[in-house]
C-alpha cells in the first residue's frame, strides 16, 4: 500500500467512526427530548444488552438464530449453486427451471414460511427449508450468470492437459465462480437472517425472532433494540471478520 | 524412413461470419506428418493456421473429417498464453504435470523465469506469460507439440534463447511438432518441413522439406509433393 492510499484509508476510517458517533449522539439527544419508555436512549439499550449477555439469555437465543441462518444459507447456496450451474451450462435446464425460479423469486417469504409450517409442522427442519426456499432462487440466478460466463479457453486448456474432473472443478471452474459465490453469500446473509427472525416469530419457541415477539407483546422497546443491535453487531463481525478476509484471500491474484 | 503418424483429413471446417453466413476455412485439407517431424506452418494472418492447430490438438472437434494417430501427451502453446490468473506461474505448470513439481520449476528456469515462480500471471509481461505457457507445453514431455507463434512478443535475445531451447527439446525427445510462425528464420532453423497455407478456403500452396544442414554448412531445400 502506498503512503498516500494508507493516509486516505485512515481518513476514511476516522470519518466512519465520526459518522457512527454522530448517529449515537443524535439518538441520545432525541431520546432525552422524548423522555418516553417507548423511545429509550443508547445508554439504556446498551446496559440492557450487556445485562442480557452476562445472564446468557441473549447469547443463547443469538446462537440458535445464527445456527439457523448458517443451516439455511448453507443449504440454499449448495442447492442453488448446483441448480444455477446447470442452468448456466445447459439451455434446456435453464428453460425448465426458469418458471420455477420466477415464481419463487416473487413469492413473499411470509407465504413460504406459513405453508411449510403447515405442511411440515413447527420444527427447525421446516424453518430451515422455508428460509432456504426463499434464498435458493437468488443463488440460482447469480450462479447461473457466472456459469454462463465460464471461459471456454481455460476449459480447452484444462482438457488438453488432462486436468481431470476434480482439478478442473477446483482450479478452473470454482475460481471463476468465486466472485458470484461471494455475492450470493453477502446478499444471502442479509436476506436470510431477516427471514429466519420472521420464521422464529411465527413458529419457534427460541431464537432472536421468538424473543422479539415476547418483547413486542410487552411493548419492551429497550429489549427489542438491544436484540436488534446485538444481531447487527454479529452481522458486522461476520462481514469484517469472515467475508472481507475471505474475499481478500480468494481474490489475492487480482492485486 | 520415419513411420507415418499423424493423419489430418479435414473435409470441411466453417466458422460463423459477422454477416450471419458461415465462412469456410478448410474445404478440404489433408496433411500427413511423420513421427518426430517438425512441421512449420506459415501463411497470411487469418488463413486458418491456429484453427488447424486447435483441430489437431483435439480441442476443436466441430469439423467434418478426422485426425488420427494423435500421440499423447499433447503440449500446446496457444495463441494466447491461457494461464490461470488465480494461480502462480509455477502452479500453472505443476497442474499440467501433477506429481512432478521439481520438473515444473526446472522448466520455468529453462525459459529464463527463475525467481518468478510465485508471480501471478497479471504481474508478468506478455512475453514472460508466453514463456510460462511454453514451459508448461514442454513440461508434459509431449509426444505431440503444437506451438502457435512461440516467439511472438519476445525480444530478439529471448527469442533466440527459446529457439535454442526448442532445438534442444526436438533433438532430445523428437516430439511430432506443428509450429505456426510468420518468422521464416525460425522456420528454416527449426523445421524439417515448411508448409505454406493460403487462400479462402485455405489450401496448401507450398510443402517444402528441409534437409538438415550438410557438412559445408549450407541448408539444402527440397520441394516436397504438395498434398493439395
Amino acid at each position: 500500500m502506498t503512503e498516500v492510499s494508507a493516509i486516505t484509508t485512515n481518513i476514511q476510517r476516522w470519518q466512519s467512526a465520526a459518522a457512527l458517533l454522530a448517529m449515537v449522539l443524535t439518538w441520545q439527544i432525541a431520546a432525552s427530548i422524548a423522555a418516553d419508555r417507548l423511545f429509550p436512549g443508547p445508554v439504556q439499550v446498551v446496559s440492557v444488552l450487556l445485562h442480557e449477555a452476562v445472564r446468557g439469555e441473549l447469547l443463547y437465543h443469538l446462537g440458535i438464530s445464527l445456527a439457523r441462518v448458517a443451516a439455511s444459507l448453507g443449504a440454499a447456496i449448495l442447492i442453488g449453486a448446483v441448480l444455477g450451474y446447470a442452468a448456466g451450462r445447459s439451455r434446456r435446464a435453464d428453460v425448465w427451471m426458469r418458471p420455477w425460479i420466477v415464481l419463487l423469486l416473487n413469492m413473499p417469504a411470509l407465504i413460504t414460511v406459513i405453508l411449510i409450517y403447515i405442511w411440515l409442522g413447527l420444527a427447525d427442519t421446516a424453518l430451515v427449508l422455508a428460509v432456504a426456499l426463499n434464498k435458493i432462487p437468488n443463488v440460482v440466478v447469480t450462479i447461473r450468470e457466472g456459469a454462463g460466463r465460464l471461459d471456454k479457453d481455460f476449459a480447452e486448456m484444462a482438457e488438453l492437459y488432462r486436468f481431470g474432473r476434480a482439478a478442473m472443478l477446483r482450479y478452473v471452474v470454482l475460481p471463476q465462480l468465486a466472485p458470484f459465490f461471494l455475492v450470493s453469500l453477502r446478499n444471502g446473509l442479509a436476506l436470510t437472517w431477516k427471514i429466519v427472525l420472521l420464521a422464529e416469530l411465527l413458529g419457534r419457541s427460541n431464537g432472536v425472532g421468538f424473543q422479539l415477539q415476547v418483547y413486542f407483546q410487552n411493548f419492551d422497546v429497550t429489549h427489542i433494540l438491544a436484540y436488534a443491535i446485538s444481531f447487527g453487531v454479529v452481522m458486522l463481525a461476520i462481514e469484517y471478520g469472515l467475508l472481507v478476509p475471505l474475499e481478500r484471500h480468494l481474490l489475492t491474484w487480482r492485486r | 524412413m520415419a513411420t507415418l503418424m499423424l493423419r489430418i483429413r479435414i473435409e470441411e471446417k466453417t466458422f460463423p461470419g459477422d454477416d450471419g453466413q458461415r465462412r469456410t476455412i478448410f474445404c478440404p485439407l489433408s496433411l500427413d506428418i511423420a513421427d518426430g517431424q517438425v512441421c512449420v506452418l506459415t501463411g497470411p494472418s487469418g488463413v486458418g493456421k491456429s484453427t488447424l492447430l486447435s483441430i489437431v490438438s483435439g480441442v476443436d472437434d466441430e469439423f467434418s473429417g478426422s485426425v488420427s494417430g494423435r500421440a499423447l501427451p499433447v503440449g500446446m502453446l496457444f495463441q494466447t498464453p491461457r494461464l490461470l490468473p488465480w494461480l502462480t506461474a509455477l502452479r500453472n505448470i505443476e497442474l499440467a504435470v501433477p506429481g512432478h513439481a521439481p520438473d515444473a520449476a526446472r522448466w520455468l528456469a529453462a525459459v529464463g523465469l527463475k525467481g518468478h515462480e510465485q508471480d501471478y500471471p497479471q504481474r508478468l509481461s506478455g512475453g514472460m506469460a508466453r514463456r510460462v505457457a511454453l514451459a508448461r507445453a514442454l513440461a508434459v514431455e509431449p509426444a505431440l507439440l503444437l506451438l502457435d507463434e512461440p516467439f511472438a512478443s519476445l525480444d530478439q535475445a529471448t527469442a533466440q534463447a527459446m529457439r535454442r531451447l526448442l532445438q534442444d527439446s526436438f533433438a532430445k525427445r523428437r516430439p511430432t511438432t506443428l509450429l505456426v510462425t510468420h518468422d521464416l528464420a525460425s522456420a528454416s532453423s527449426l523445421g524439417d518441413r515448411v508448409i505454406v497455407l493460403e487462400g479462402s478456403p485455405a489450401r496448401i500452396v507450398r510443402d517444402v522439406e528441409i534437409s538438415r544442414r550438410d557438412e559445408a554448412g549450407s541448408a539444402r531445400f527440397r520441394l516436397g509433393n504438395s498434398t493439395q
